[in-house]
């Protein structure tokens, strides 16, 4: 696993307001979580990023006390998931992949129940209705019943019931999957808003790639239940190399795509080469002095349909990590 | 794009925290959105009030000259009223509720809350218990206009009312610990099939000195048979506590078994998550 140092933090950074150590989830004998160590410091935005079953949603399911760990342990705002999970529901809020709510309650029932539920007083409730009114801009919707909601409505309902009672940590699981790209940008804004204006610590799984890089401070990458890898998003970035030359050969031949890759290899400034069908992704130091001689040894091998130069993004991460890039055709779905 | 400032303090100025509610708080809660979720599941309740009504009239109708012809002051409305009146109210349950929760994810939005997890049965419970009581007023109301005395008075009335709720709440513990268990609503739904056996292999028409055979060996394990005879007395004969011990101590049995049951399914629940 790649574990980046973060470098010197402030000391309120330094609280640990989420940590896990050898976390272990499983069903049935199938390990959805496997020996996962986390620590996420108070007032971070976390970033959990990982394709469709790679465990983020089980790891969150259990960091909030939804599901006990099958092993390990993990600490959130300072109390034991399993043994005092009370006391972290009091200190969390949770808006969950799916929206949770009661099609069959108005909105602003709703959220009163949910205040009650967290032993906050009428004038209390009242104050942050008044509050969440104003940041999920539903207006007279909020009389309807939840059932005649657009999932857009929907989303951020479940967000505003998450945060009646201003918890100190946040878990959003995939807070945008099925949002426009209007909605979507609206709800990054009002995640950075919570963390800068309340420094609440957020924890964000997601399968967008853009997203983790647009919001987060720090990244997890989560892979068949394993974090392979930790660190800023340009650290994580950086750890692949300053750029990235991407060839295609006009060949998915294995024999001459590993004769191209052995080749490439040997070139001076290369740091390494990974291959998938008939794609070679190249890693170096300085792009712009390598890619000429790149473009000579392939063309020794193989005719090359494209050669691209460009800094590495999230995905040639995970690709680097996993061998694998993040399924978009899966996410998008 | 709307802008927006969220405080992060309430008028005084001390920041809004959340608490533990104490457990009555979160009974009341969750029993005040069951209870308020109810004129809008009015199909629910509707059919249990026309059966029992319907079931009593027509039985009296039916059964009223041949009963009260050979068996001396026997009165056949008074004998009806505790049927009718179980009729009613066993099937009351929010299980169906419950497992929509399940479905929706309502039930994880609750259960990430402080909410006591028994609190999340117990309050679907206790609003069961108010709408088995309401669903007793229109058959008393029948029963009175048509003749029928309660015996044991105004207060035996209560009692009747009481042990009627008692039983509706000790029959749906089957309903919850189908829905926890499940989550499937064909399965809650299938749980009416229990009512049969309940109420009909049992002294509902005839007196259990009537009844013969296999049929009278059944009911004489039947818990619903000392049920009613111990509502049967409040009407026709007043108190009396050996008929009033034996119907709560055939609620208890039913009601630790049910409850038994549901709490071992709400646990697995929560467990399995």
């Amino acid at each position: 696993m790649i574990r980046i140092p973060t470098g010197a933090r402030s000391a309120e950074r330094d609280q640990t307001a989420i940590s896990a150590q050898g976390l272990v989830r499983s069903f049935d004998g199938s390990v959805a979580v496997d020996q996962l160590d986390l620590e996420i410091h108070r007032g971070e935005i976390y970033g959990f990023l990982g394709p469709n079953g790679a465990g983020k949603s089980t790891t969150v399911r259990v960091l909030c006390t939804l599901l006990s760990p099958s092993g390990g342990r993990a600490v959130v705002a300072g109390y034991d998931v399993a043994t005092h999970p009370e006391q972290v529901r009091l200190r969390i809020g949770v808006a969950l992949q799916d929206v949770a709510l009661d099609p069959k309650q108005t909105g602003m029932d709703l959220l009163r129940l949910q205040g009650r539920l967290y032993g906050l007083s009428r004038r209390e409730i009242a104050e942050r209705l008044g509050e969440l009114g104003r940041l999920i801009d539903l207006g007279d919707a909020l009389e309807r019943p939840i059932r005649t909601y657009s999932g857009g409505m929907k989303r951020r309902l479940d967000l505003a019931t998450a945060l009646v009672h201003q918890p100190e940590i946040l878990f959003l699981d995939e807070p945008t999957t099925g949002l426009d790209p209007v909605s979507r940008a609206r709800m990054w804004e009002e995640v950075n808003r919570l963390n800068q204006e309340l420094h609440m610590t957020i924890f964000l799984t997601t399968q967008y790639l853009e997203e983790a890089d647009e919001l987060a401070h720090r990244i997890g990458i989560i892979n068949d239940g394993r974090l392979v890898a930790e660190g800023t998003p340009d650290e994580l970035k950086h750890a692949v190399g300053n750029d990235l030359i991407v060839a295609r050969l006009a060949t998915t031949g294995e024999t001459a795509v590993e004769a191209a890759r052995l080749r490439v290899e040997a070139i001076p400034g290369v740091h390494g080469v990974t291959a998938r069908d008939e794609e070679l992704v190249i890693t170096t130091e300085d792009g712009a002095s390598t890619i000429g001689a790149v473009a000579v040894a392939l063309d020794k091998i193989a005719p090359v349909r494209s050669l691209t130069l460009r800094t590495p993004t999230l995905d040639d991460v995970f690709l680097q990590l996993t061998g694998n890039h993040i399924d978009l055709e899966e996410v998008a779905s | 794009m709307t802008t927006l400032t969220i405080t992060t303090t309430d008028v005084d100025g001390a920041r809004i925290e959340a608490r533990q509610p104490s457990v009555v708080r979160d009974v009341v809660a969750i029993a005040g959105r069951a209870l308020r979720a109810l004129p809008q599941e009015m199909e629910t309740v509707i059919p249990l009030i026309f059966i029992a009504l319907f079931f009593f009239i027509v039985n009296i109708g039916t059964l009223q000259h041949l009963t009260q012809s050979h068996i001396r002051g026997f009165d056949i409305k008074a004998f009806m009223l505790p049927t009718a009146i179980l009729i009613g109210v066993t099937g009351v349950s929010r299980a169906g509720s419950l497992v929509l929760d399940i479905q929706d994810g309502y039930l994880d939005r609750l259960l990430l809350t402080p909410v006591r997890r028994l609190a999340i049965l117990v309050g679907h419970m206790v609003a069961d218990v108010a709408i088995a009581a309401l669903l007793t007023v229109p058959i008393l109301v029948l029963a009175f206009a048509i003749g029928v005395h309660i015996q044991a008075g105004l207060l035996g009335a209560v009692a009747f009312v009481v042990m009627a709720c008692l039983w509706s709440l000790a029959f749906a513990g089957f309903g919850y610990a189908i829905a926890l268990k499940t989550g499937n609503p064909a399965a809650v739904n299938s749980s009416f099939l229990l009512f049969f056996p309940f109420l009909f292999m049992t002294s509902s028409y005839v007196p259990r000195n009537q009844l013969t055979g296999w049929l009278s060996t059944i009911a004489g394990w039947n818990p619903v048979t000392y049920i009613l005879e111990g509502l049967r007395s409040l009407v026709t004969q007043g108190w009396r506590w050996e008929s009033l011990g034996k119907a709560l101590l055939a609620i208890g049995i039913v009601g630790v078994l049910s409850m038994s049951l549901s709490l071992a399914a709400l646990r697995g629940r929560t467990r399995r998550g």
